[in-house]
Parts: C-alpha cells; sequence; structure tokens
C-alpha cells in the first residue's frame, strides 16, 4: 500500500472503499494532515464516528493504529513509558553478586531492554509509520496537555534517565474531545481542527449500506431520515451513529423491510436508540408513529 | 508534495520556503491580511499557521475556491464557534459578499480592502444594529473618560460604569469585590486524582523506590510515594439582571468580578430573558473591548426574567464546559419567573445532576415577612442546596463560613 494520498480528491474514495463514508469537508482535513504534518483535533457530539476516523485512516494507509483513552489523571506514566520494575529488582540483585559499580549497575537497569512501550513511545519508536488515536483528550488533565504539545510540536519525548527519543517515523496522530473540558488555545492551535457532526441523510444512508449492504437503499435513507426527524426532537442523548447500525440490524431482525408498515414493532426496537429512560417516554408510540409519516 | 518520506516536522527550511516563490507575492499580501482579519475576529493564528497556508496555497492539487475555503478553515479554526463563523468571514474576505457584524465591530482599520463600502448596513441589518450600538457604547465612554480620571484599574472602570452607572456608590462596590475575594481565598480546595511524589502519602511509587534503592544494593530503604494534589474548587454565578433584581445588579456584577478574579477558576454569567457569559468579558484586559461586549450585555437588561430558559441554554450550551462534578454554582435571583415554573424546575434539576452543589441567593429572602411562594421559586426551591438571603453586604459575609465548609 503506498503511504500518502496521492490527490486530495482521491482521499474520499479511498476512505470509501475501506467502509468510510467522509464528507469532502473530512477528507480536506486528511489531505492536510500528510501535507502539514499537523495532528489533527476532531470535536463533535459523542456517538458522530470521531473514532471511527482515526481507524479509517489507519485503513487507508495500512498503518498499525495506536489508541491512547485519556482519563483524568492520566500521566506519562500510562503514556509514554514506563520502567520494568520486577527485572530492575532481579537484574540489581544479579549484579550485586558480581560486585558491579553503582553507576554500572545503573546504567544498565535504565536501559531500553528494561522501558515498557505505552502508546506515545510506542508510536514514535515504530520504524513504520503509525496512526496515534488520542482519544477524548478533554478528560485527561491540564498537565497531561502541556506534555502532549512538545510531543505534537517536536515529535519527540523525552525519558530524563535516556534521554531524547526523536521519531523514527512521523505518526499521524488524531485527538477527539467530546467537549467536556475546554481544551487549551496553544493545543488547538497546534492541530487542525474539524467540527463532526451527525451526518446528513445521504451520507447516513450511504454509511448503513456500506456497513449492512444486504440493507436495500430505499429502507437505508428512510431509517436516515427517521433519525435526522428523531435527533430533532429535543433528546437528553441524541442516537450516534453506531446506535443507527444497531436499529438497523434491529430491522432486519424482524425482517421489516419498510418502517412504515409497523410503526409500532418500530416503537419497540427504539431501545438501540434511545438510551435514557426519559428520552424513551419521550418518543411515544403517537411520536413514532408521526415521525415515520414524515420520513416516508 | 506526494512523496512518501517522512517530512521533518519543523517549520519549511529556506530551500522550501523559495519552493513557495510561485504563490506570487500580492497573494501572500492577501493572505496576511486574511489573517490579520481573522484575528480580529478572535481566531488564534499564529505565524506557524500562516505558513502552512503558504504551503496549502502552494499544493499543485489545490484548486478550487471550495476547496480553499474548507482546507483554509481545518488549518485557522480552533474551536466550534471558530468553524461555525469562519466561512461568512471567508466570503465576506475572498468574495467582497456583504459582512457579518462581527468582521465590523471589532476592528474597522483591519477592513478588508475589497468590500464594497456600506455593504454590511444594508444586508445585515441587525448585526449592523448592534455593531452601531457597540460603537456608541465605546464614544460615551470615551467621554466619561476624559471627564473622571481616577487610579483604579482601566478594565475595572470601564466595566463597573458600563450600564449600571447610575447606581454606583463606589465604596460598597469595593467592598462587594473585597468580599468575594475572600471568599474565593477560604473555599475549601478539592482533592484531584493527579498525583505527585512525596515522601510520604497514599500509594508507593515504584519508579522512584528503585531509583533510589540502586545505591544501596536494591534494598529499597527510602520509600517513595505519591500524594494527591489538591485543586481549588470552582464557582459558577449565574447573575439574574432583570426588572425587578435591578437594586441589586451592580453589587452582584462587581461580586462576580471579584470572583472571577480571584478564583482560579471561576465563570460568570448575567441572564434576564437570555442568557450571556460575561466571564471573558470581565477578564478582558483591553477596556475598549469589555464596554464592546458587556455593551452588547445590556440590551435587555431591567426587563422580564425567563429563568428556566436561560438556565436550559446555560445547561445545553455552557454546563459542559464551564461545570464539572465539583463545582458550586451560585445563582442570584428573586425567583419571579416570567416564564413557565415547571420549565424552571426541570433546567434545575439537571443542573443539580452536573454540579456538587447549588446555592441560591434571593435577596427579598431578607425583607420581613417574605416568604418564597412565587411559582418559580417553588419549583425551584427542592433542587437547591443552600438558600440564603442576599440583600444586604451583611448578609453575603454571613455566607462565608457556609461557603467555606463546602
Amino acid at each position: 500500500m503506498t503511504s500518502m494520498f496521492p490527490v486530495r480528491h482521491e482521499i474520499r474514495e479511498r476512505l470509501a472503499a475501506v467502509g468510510y463514508i467522509a464528507d469532502s469537508d473530512l477528507a480536506t482535513a486528511l489531505w492536510l494532515m500528510e501535507l502539514l504534518n499537523r495532528p489533527l483535533l476532531l470535536e463533535g457530539e459523542a456517538g458522530v464516528g470521531k473514532t471511527e476516523v482515526a481507524k479509517a485512516l489507519a485503513a487507508v494507509h495500512g498503518y498499525k493504529l495506536i489508541r491512547l483513552q485519556c482519563y483524568e489523571g492520566l500521566d506519562q506514566n500510562a503514556a509514554l513509558y514506563e520502567w520494568n520494575y520486577q527485572r530492575q529488582i532481579l537484574a540489581i540483585k544479579a549484579h550485586e553478586q558480581r560486585a558491579n559499580s553503582v553507576a554500572e549497575i545503573e546504567e544498565h537497569i535504565f536501559s531500553e531492554a528494561f522501558l515498557l512501550e505505552r502508546p506515545i513511545l510506542a508510536a514514535i519508536r515504530s520504524e513504520q509509520p503509525v496512526v496515534l488515536l488520542i482519544d477524548e483528550v478533554d478528560r485527561a488533565d491540564e498537565e497531561f496537555e502541556a506534555f502532549l504539545l512538545e510531543f505534537l510540536s517536536e515529535y519527540q519525548v523525552t525519558i530524563p534517565e535516556l534521554g531524547t527519543v526523536a521519531a523514527r517515523s512521523i505518526p499521524r496522530v488524531v485527538l477527539t474531545s467530546n467537549g467536556s473540558r475546554e481544551i487549551s488555545d496553544a493545543l488547538r492551535r497546534r492541530c487542525l481542527y474539524h467540527y463532526v457532526d451527525f451526518p446528513q441523510p445521504d451520507r447516513e444512508a450511504a454509511i448503513i449500506r456500506a456497513r449492512h449492504p444486504e440493507v436495500e437503499a430505499r429502507l437505508a435513507i428512510q431509517v436516515a431520515r427517521l433519525l435526522q426527524a428523531i435527533r430533532q426532537e429535543e433528546l437528553r442523548k441524541a442516537p450516534g451513529v453506531a446506535e443507527t447500525l444497531d436499529f438497523v440490524v434491529a430491522l432486519s431482525g424482524l425482517g421489516e423491510g419498510d418502517l412504515t408498515r409497523d410503526p409500532d414493532a418500530i416503537h419497540e426496537i427504539l431501545t438501540t436508540l434511545l438510551k435514557t429512560r426519559e428520552d424513551q417516554s419521550r418518543i411515544t408510540r403517537k411520536v413514532v408513529a408521526r415521525l415515520v409519516a414524515k420520513v416516508a | 508534495m506526494t512523496d512518501a518520506r517522512p517530512h521533518p516536522p519543523k517549520a519549511p527550511t529556506a530551500a522550501e520556503f523559495s519552493a513557495l516563490d510561485f504563490v506570487v507575492a500580492p497573494m501572500r499580501e492577501r493572505l496576511s491580511a486574511f489573517v490579520a482579519t481573522l484575528r480580529a475576529n478572535g481566531f488564534a493564528v499564529g505565524l506557524a499557521e500562516s505558513h502552512d497556508a503558504l504551503r496549502v496555497l502552494g499544493a499543485p492539487d489545490m484548486t478550487g475556491r471550495d476547496g480553499l475555503r474548507v482546507a483554509l478553515r481545518a488549518l485557522f479554526a480552533s474551536r466550534r464557534a471558530d468553524w461555525d463563523k469562519f466561512d461568512a468571514i471567508f466570503d465576506a474576505f475572498w468574495l467582497a459578499k456583504a459582512t457579518r457584524g462581527e468582521t465590523r465591530a471589532s476592528d474597522e482599520r483591519r477592513k478588508p480592502p475589497t468590500r464594497p463600502p456600506g455593504a454590511g448596513e444594508t444586508e445585515a441589518g441587525g448585526a449592523g444594529g448592534e455593531a452601531g450600538a457597540a460603537q456608541g457604547a465605546m464614544d460615551e465612554a470615551a467621554d466619561r473618560r476624559e471627564s473622571d480620571r481616577r487610579s483604579r484599574a482601566s478594565a475595572r472602570e470601564s466595566f463597573m460604569r458600563t450600564d449600571f452607572r447610575h447606581m454606583l456608590d463606589r465604596e460598597q462596590l469595593q467592598r462587594a469585590f473585597l468580599l468575594a475575594s475572600r471568599l474565593a481565598a477560604k473555599m475549601r480546595t478539592r482533592l484531584t486524582r493527579r498525583q505527585r511524589i512525596a515522601r510520604r502519602g497514599r500509594r508507593l511509587d515504584l519508579r522512584r523506590t528503585i531509583h533510589r534503592s540502586i545505591g544501596r544494593g536494591g534494598t529499597p530503604v527510602e520509600l517513595m510515594f505519591r500524594k494527591r494534589r489538591v485543586r481549588p474548587l470552582k464557582l459558577v454565578i449565574l447573575l439574574d439582571a432583570s426588572g425587578s433584581m435591578i437594586a441589586y445588579t451592580p453589587v452582584f456584577v462587581c461580586f462576580m468580578h471579584g470572583a472571577v478574579e480571584s478564583f482560579k477558576r471561576a465563570e460568570g454569567f448575567v441572564f434576564h430573558t437570555r442568557l450571556v457569559c460575561v466571564t471573558e468579558a470581565i477578564r478582558e484586559k483591553n477596556p475598549q473591548r469589555a464596554i464592546e461586549r458587556l455593551g452588547l450585555l445590556a440590551e435587555g437588561v431591567g426587563g422580564g426574567t425567563r429563568i428556566g430558559a436561560c438556565l436550559a441554554t446555560f445547561n445545553a450550551h455552557h454546563a459542559a464546559r464551564a461545570i464539572d462534578a465539583k463545582t458550586v454554582t451560585m445563582i442570584v435571583s428573586d425567583g419571579f419567573e416570567t416564564g413557565d415554573a415547571e420549565g424552571l424546575g426541570e433546567a434545575m434539576r439537571d443542573l443539580r445532576k452536573r454540579c456538587k452543589r447549588i446555592v441560591w441567593l434571593n435577596p427579598l429572602l431578607g425583607w420581613r415577612g417574605y416568604e418564597p411562594l412565587s411559582a418559580g421559586m417553588t419549583a425551584a426551591l427542592p433542587y437547591v442546596d443552600v438558600f440564603a438571603p442576599a440583600h444586604s453586604l451583611e448578609s453575603l459575609e454571613a455566607l462565608e463560613p457556609i461557603l467555606a465548609c463546602m
């Protein structure tokens, strides 16, 4: 597989070939990632498929995907590297008997052999470029953001005991955020930015067809329109694309080929879309009938 | 730009730069004017971004206006707000279409050269009016500055005078400000999961312990621990600036100002019939811009209140960013809801789920014989943790011990 996107216009086709239906804006952002070697920051509601972008990017390039899930309290030990303590203790004991000097032991046990890679170190030490997904970066705290900044601008990290490790290959970095915390301007400026919205009905229909080719085109667009209508209702948690796909699976489980035929059956499988009790009580049978009539 | 070698992630070298020479000089100038326009509209665009924009322009397969728009948007925008307004600014600048209010209001000197004069006024009616109002506020403020020179910090001065000037009692406002600072110092800090290394603590830090043990033949004589870090509590103030509250508004604005300045993490919002975030306006160091921002807030002050709708707006648009599970939300309002009380109850319930505590300060509560029986207040009360009077500075001071133990 060739590693670069040759032309901007081909990106969408290549993504489609690996099952990701992108809009042209996103394709341009991905093209810019290659051109400028900048990381890409994706923001958007939960469930719009931000994580999928990184997976698709990896698939298109044939690169390995390394994922770093962020959480509060995430620190360098978990993100970058850790020493293998058990081996270090054993090594110290072994060297002791040979009466080596302290300096020698130290040099030995803080060598690469005792290093445990964590996602970021793995990404920059890889010979082949990788796609590094830093997921939900807004969950990590400010200190971690500051650390990321150094890594993202230089593509190198510093390990006190070893020195600076520069990237063997430039990783393609995708960051995602749900906006649970405001990310610093410095980090934002370092990145390209793309706001991922819920897909338009025709694109969502294409996504459904890409994942479930057995679904008829007419049903796919019906489902996509229904989803758009549901998202416009006042819901606590609007259903994402993953939910749409679950819904489609449930539909085919029912053997239903047309949404309008049996709204009550549709109401039964809304559990795949609505994940809070309130939302479920808000979308009553009547509402379903109204929405279904609208999309038909 | 189609080779497979890994690019060095540095700024382009001199050779690369000269390769960009076919991006002709006039284009470069236009681009830098565009960057200036973006900055005037609040985009954080640095040199590196401008430089990358040149590379984008020079890329062989970068053709078409729409392609350029999308590419530059990905590069220059860095948040949702930027993303949403970028297209309008782009069109205004490159296509010389009628501009929006933002491009006009921010800085007149940075007018894109190609825009037909006066195009904005006709087509962007409401926005133009807003900008005009801001301009008027600026002029007025300039006049006042002439007549009154005091030694106070200029940002604060302009802030306090903007709209509440007929209420000014400097001494009282100063006290409110200081009181807020004092409260900030007293509020307890919170524990985070982030840890630091310490001699005593909760968990053993193996990395440090082993490092220290080398000199002792691998025997961990000195144990190193990790300790939790403390982090200041966050305060969010929602201030009702409706007609019924007008006598109290200036004092609370000052209180809010003091809180935003002295709390490390605090946000301020003002609401009446709609909700406006004023944190930035208060933090604004440039007095001109502070006036401009607060000038926009002034509309509707002194009218009715739609507390429920405003809280719902807050929940929908600001809460995710402004509030976490360790935030104290302080609502200052008399609870006279002109919208429906049920909506207020729902909004309060949502808010209660998101934050740690809700403090409701009601100026009327200090009045003899007042009972919180208004429909709005009744709907909100079940979700309030601390319900306290706030009709005077004394009553605010009485809050100190309550807030201190939160």
